[in-house]
């Protein structure tokens, strides 16, 4: 018995070495709660857009891949210790996240919206005009005057840990009561059972849930957000000494835009094109 | 290990302690309150009296507190009929209902440990209690509540420190005590470590406290008899200093 227990443990521990020699396989993780980016299918396996292009790119890498999914905010951290070796979550390339991990190029676009309770009877606003934050002028900041105006008062949730929750904090903390949380999922419970107003979130994660049964109640309010803190796109995110993996998904994600497999993948999840090429 | 997050994170989570505390302490009131006269129905010989009370204990102690918090946080918030009375103003706000789910949780486990104590209160005390004519709720009062106090003590102990640690639970549902502060700061920082070691320093400190204070406690309601014999007075070297050790001489 001992001995089969040996065998066994040296034949683990041999696979993993081989494993981290070559690089032939990969873990990658993903949270599992934000569709149509990734979420959880009722048989528990994880789908959506990032575990499409991951396996896409994993075939380009010649890498066999298993996708894990793990919770938002313990993410980056668990990157960082080696739990798993590359981050597919819709995760936006930032500077502060550059700090703790490496991200290859973009393979998404997307933008991010305010999503408020239809009963609050907010006056309308044109929910398809674009805000960029990477540089503010007077005319961008009457827009977010403006929808500060409106969300003065009210209680707003957000994702813990995600960029939505810095600028929530620095656009709204002044004026509204913000409650971070675990799971867009939870939010989305609280925004349905009233206990929060509104929210700020990914655009794509919002129309998921507002095509829902549920989502009747709420709805799409101010400009499409994007720049500043989101950075420039949604990225790989890869451990900083890992320069090798890095090379071989950028590689691999600017095969998958020219041929078109992002843009595909893009439609077929979103419904519109958000690769690389059209958002940038 | 980074110092600057370290001191950063000594420096918030202070900030959290309010609400941890009067989370514990508040639905530990409010349990012990709710289970002093479950515990004495809880014990009775009369099964009416007595299988509600299991049933209900049984209930939340064999589940998850994290489980009871949801049902009570996302689950009472699904139903239109809850959301439309006046039960809403409460139960629409996290702090209500993690002090309603932490309440019936304690009340649970502390109505157990009371139960124990109440029947090992010895026999012969109550049946002196009724010789001298006292009534039963007067035996109640005066010699089995009492008693029972000092015997459940040491067990009542563990569920005032449980239930500190419980209170890290609130931060699931958007409450920002210590865990809550936390966690937004792992999430401003990524730094789990530096952060953690804090927050767990700061429950370890609390928990020193508690248990200090019951050892006193404990001390205090021992009957002397019972009590160890103090320390004798270690005489004095002409120096005022105490003997040293073998050691020296």
């Amino acid at each position: 018995m001992k001995r089969t227990l040996l065998l066994a443990l040296s034949l683990v521990v041999c696979a993993n070495n081989a494993g981290a020699m070559d690089r032939k396989t990969l873990t990658i993780a993903s949270e599992g709660a934000s569709p149509p980016w990734n979420a959880i299918t009722p048989q528990g396996e994880l789908a959506g857009f990032d575990i499409d292009v991951g396996r896409d790119l994993c075939r380009r890498m010649k890498f066999e891949c298993t996708f894990v999914p793990q919770d938002w905010d313990g993410i980056i951290p668990a990157l960082t210790v080696g739990k798993f070796d590359a981050i597919m979550s819709g995760m936006a390339i930032t500077e502060k996240r550059k700090k703790s991990i490496a991200f290859s190029k973009p393979y998404a676009g997307g933008f991010n919206q305010v999503v408020i309770r239809k009963d609050l009877n907010l006056p309308p606003t044109d929910t398809l005009a674009e805000l960029d934050l990477t540089t503010i002028d007077p005319e961008k900041q009457a827009k977010i005057e403006e929808l500060r105006a409106a969300l003065n008062g009210r209680t707003l949730g957000v994702l813990r840990s995600s960029n939505s929750e810095a600028v929530l904090n620095e656009l709204f903390g002044k004026v509204a009561t913000i409650r971070s949380y675990d799971s867009q999922d939870n939010m989305h419970l609280d925004l349905v059972a009233e206990r929060i107003d509104g929210g700020l979130a990914d655009y794509f994660t919002w129309k998921a849930f507002l095509d829902s049964t549920d989502g009747g109640i709420a709805t799409l309010y101010g400009p499409r957000l994007s720049g500043g803190l989101w950075g420039p796109g949604v990225g790989v995110g890869l451990r900083q000494d890992d320069g090798e993996l890095v090379a071989a998904f950028d590689s691999a994600i600017e095969a998958a835009t020219s041929d078109g497999t992002l843009k595909r993948l893009s439609e077929q999840w979103f419904k519109i094109d958000v690769s690389p090429q059209t958002s940038n | 290990m980074s110092m600057t997050i370290a001191l950063e994170a000594f420096l918030t989570l202070p900030r959290g302690l309010l609400l941890t505390l009067v989370l514990t302490f508040a639905s530990l009131a409010a349990g012990f309150a709710v289970s002093v006269p479950l515990a004495f129905l809880r014990a009775s010989s009369n099964p009416w009296a007595s299988a509600p009370v299991l049933a209900y204990t049984y209930a939340f102690r064999g589940t998850p507190l994290l489980v009871q918090l949801f049902l009570i946080y996302y689950g009472i918030g699904q139903l239109p009929l809850v959301r439309q009375s006046f039960l809403w103003a409460v139960m629409r706000e996290p702090f209500w209902c993690a002090f309603i789910a932490f309440t019936l949780n304690s009340a649970a486990h502390t109505t157990e440990v009371v139960r124990g104590g109440i029947q090992a209160v010895p026999r012969g005390q109550i049946e002196a209690a009724k010789a001298l004519g006292l009534s039963r709720f007067h035996t109640a009062r005066l010699i089995v509540f009492p008693l029972t106090l000092r015997i459940a003590l040491p067990a009542y102990a563990n569920e005032v420190v449980g239930m500190l640690k419980a209170s890290s639970l609130a931060s699931t549902i958007t409450l920002l005590e210590v865990t809550g502060l936390a966690r937004q700061l792992v999430s401003e920082t990524f730094a789990p470590y530096e952060v953690f070691i804090a927050a767990g320093a700061f429950y370890l400190l609390l928990t020193l406290l508690i248990t200090q204070g019951f050892q006193m406690l404990e001390t205090r309601w021992t009957p002397t008899a019972n009590r160890p014999p103090p320390a004798q007075p270690v005489p004095r070297r002409a120096n005022g200093k105490p003997p040293l050790a073998s050691a020296e001489t």
